[in-house]
């Protein structure tokens, strides 16, 4: 093996950089984790006095730190929701954007433009028509609309990646073969994307369980979880607040790595187990 | 069982938007021929293959298959079948389901299509790789799954675009003999379209040589190499030296040709008279040419009928031949092939100066065709 040169001084310099970078990405969330454990007795800093679950079970407590078991179901079922209209509907836009139709251009800029609008006045926008329709907001109906202008064209983007990849010819193959457009659809072109559709599922459940600004003002009379722990930073001063953050975290967590582990999956499958 | 698969078409045209792809073209392929596409890219061969095949609906005129106009309807119904360039095997199911995908559709049940699917494989020897995915074949083995899984359709026609491109070129002659046989032993149609001048002439009964949109010469693949029509199917094909000239005489059907260099050559008189004053254009191939050594290096023309003087700039040696490439007065570029044996008894070296003859009989009158295509950037294969 060749051997290697010596390596120049900016390395050191850009590897403590990035070293300092990853301690203020994760650090702060850390100790917040360790402290989510912390003695029935501790307080919200260190030291530990002593280590527990007691404030994981503080939390199914609503008198004591507001309604968490309730914004959680909130956020879930949202989440959910969006992630299905985010996931058909991306893939539905995304297919037809692959052909130039009559104002097709037009139709992706204003899609895309909905990234760039400040969340928050889109929020208050959504909840002044539903006041002024005489429409009660709620997180099922204003919140879930809300949640959608952010979540579909991130999806549709990510189609986009994903069908740029993708071979027209399979979908001629298959009706050179006698296949119907909807057996095309069913059989060939959904389970080909499908590593791609776990991605858009992926991004419409994670950007909707964590979102707040467009939330904010459309959410109605329950809120979701992300506001629900930002009331809680005012109101609760105990390590519940922490554990709160941990169990969020593991959701977000357990969301990835079923996403991730079954595109890997897939693609094992398909990518030649003998191979690479 | 009489063969069928005869395919038709009749003045077809394609546009794409404001662009001519296929230009009012005419050919008939017989039932169980094996036919070539055969042209530079861009030519339209792809575009005539999906006409057929039923991807792409012609402008105007029509496609028949068995005497019958096939437009509008799906493949399936065509009894086509078409073999892609890539292949597009689906990368999410086994070689067993891609051969049994189209039994699946038409709703065969599990046993009997994966039974018929199986005998499918055996055919192409295959069967031992009916749980693999594509992606863990090469390519070779990737080409047989593509025409299982096209041949278990039962069609009259099998349309194959590019199929041997993807491949490198130890498999590519292996393949190539295959598919023949393939075709032989199915008896049915096979089209291919291929860039290849000699793929296409080894495989094919019947070589369709296309430019712009147009068919050149539809012709058996001795046809289009020995008797080219045209000034471009003779470059494309190669293994020809084109010339042309003005016509100084005629005599008893045959011209006398002068070019620009003051050579001087006879052509037969082809279809039309030949009149004094036009020019005519002619070819010999490169393995009918002798070649002579000059004690004269600074010789520049021939006094002779029938040949042509020149500095040697390139020899290769390929065996059986060694192929001389000689430059003119005017920089233009003369090819002779000459037998190993030949050449090695008194070689020739590059910066010689060398006269290369041919016999009037081993001249063929060629109708001139401008090309954009530029034949001297590709690598002529004799």
């Amino acid at each position: 093996m060749a051997q290697y040169r010596k390596r120049p001084w900016t390395f050191y310099v850009l590897a403590a950089f990035f070293t300092l970078f990853v301690l203020f990405l994760y650090g702060p969330m850390l100790a917040i984790y360790i402290l989510s454990f912390q003695g029935p007795t501790g307080g919200l800093t260190f030291p530990l006095n002593g280590m527990s679950l007691h404030w994981f079970g503080a939390l199914f407590e609503q008198q004591r730190t507001g309604d968490f078991a309730g914004s959680f179901t909130r956020s879930v079922l949202l989440a959910l929701l969006v992630m299905i209209c985010t996931v058909t509907f991306s893939v539905m836009a995304g297919l037809a954007f692959r052909r130039r139709f009559f104002g097709s251009t037009a139709i992706f800029y204003m899609a895309v433009a909905s990234l760039v609008m400040p969340g928050l006045f889109l929020s208050l926008g959504i909840g002044l028509i539903f006041r002024v329709i005489g429409v009660p907001t709620n997180w099922y109906a204003s919140a879930l609309g809300a949640q959608l202008t952010w979540t579909l064209p991130f999806g549709l983007l990510i189609m986009f990646a994903v069908l740029s990849r993708f071979s027209r010819s399979y979908e001629e193959a298959a009706r050179d073969l006698g296949a119907t457009n909807r057996q095309t659809l069913q059989y060939i072109v959904l389970p080909i994307l499908f590593p791609g559709l776990i991605a858009v599922a992926l991004f419409g459940f994670t950007l909707s369980y964590d979102e707040f600004p467009r939330t904010l003002l459309t959410v109605g009379p329950g809120n979701t979880l992300p506001l629900e722990i930002y009331a809680m930073t005012t109101t609760v001063t105990s390590p519940a607040l922490y554990a709160l953050g941990t169990v969020t975290t593991v959701v977000s967590f357990v969301a990835i790595v079923l996403s991730l582990g079954s595109i890997a999956v897939i693609q094992w499958r398909r990518g030649g187990r003998s191979r690479k | 069982m009489a063969q069928s698969g005869g395919i038709e078409l009749a003045n077809v045209t394609k546009r794409f938007g404001d662009t001519l792809a296929i230009d009012n073209v005419s050919v008939t392929v017989p039932p169980g021929t094996y036919c070539c596409l055969l042209g530079p890219s861009g030519c339209g061969k792809t575009t005539l293959l999906r006409m057929i095949a039923g991807h792409e609906e012609p402008t105007s005129g029509d496609v028949l298959i068995d005497g019958q106009s096939v437009l509008g309807l799906p493949p399936v119904k065509r009894g086509t079948a078409m073999m892609f360039q890539s292949y597009a095997l689906f990368p999410h199911l086994t070689c067993l389901d891609n051969v049994a995908f189209n039994l699946k559709v038409h709703g065969v049940a599990k046993a009997p299509r994966r039974k018929q699917a199986h005998e499918m494989l055996e055919r192409v020897q295959m069967d031992g790789f009916a749980d693999r995915v594509p992606a863990e074949l090469s390519g070779g083995q990737q080409q047989r799954i593509a025409l299982a899984r096209s041949l278990i359709t039962n069609p009259k026609v099998l349309l194959l675009d590019e199929p041997l491109s993807a491949l490198d070129e130890f498999l590519r002659l292996q393949m190539r003999g295959n598919l023949r046989q393939m075709q032989k032993e199915f008896g049915i149609t096979f089209v291919h379209v291929t860039h290849t001048q000699m793929e296409a002439i080894a495989v094919a009964d019947l070589v369709v040589v296309m430019d712009h949109g147009q068919i050149d010469q539809a012709d058996s693949a001795r046809g289009v190499y020995d008797a080219p029509r045209t000034t471009y199917v003779a470059r494309f094909i190669g293994g020809q030296n084109v010339l042309g000239g003005k016509v100084v005489e005629v005599e008893s059907g045959a011209a006398l040709l002068e070019d620009a260099r003051g050579n001087r050559f006879t052509v037969p008189a082809g279809d039309t008279a030949p009149n004094v004053g036009e020019t005519r254009f002619l070819s010999i191939r490169r393995d009918r040419i002798e070649m002579e050594k000059l004690a004269d290096p600074s010789a520049t023309g021939s006094d002779a009928v029938n040949s042509v003087v020149g500095k040697v700039w390139m020899t290769e040696y390929q065996g059986t031949w060694v192929k001389v490439s000689i430059v003119l007065a005017d920089g233009e570029e003369f090819v002779a092939n000459i037998s190993d044996g030949t050449f090695f008894a008194n070689p020739a070296r590059e910066g010689d100066t060398v006269v290369a003859r041919w016999s009037a009989e081993a001249v063929h009158p060629l109708e001139h065709r401008e090309s954009n295509f530029d034949t001297s950037r590709i690598g002529m294969h004799t």
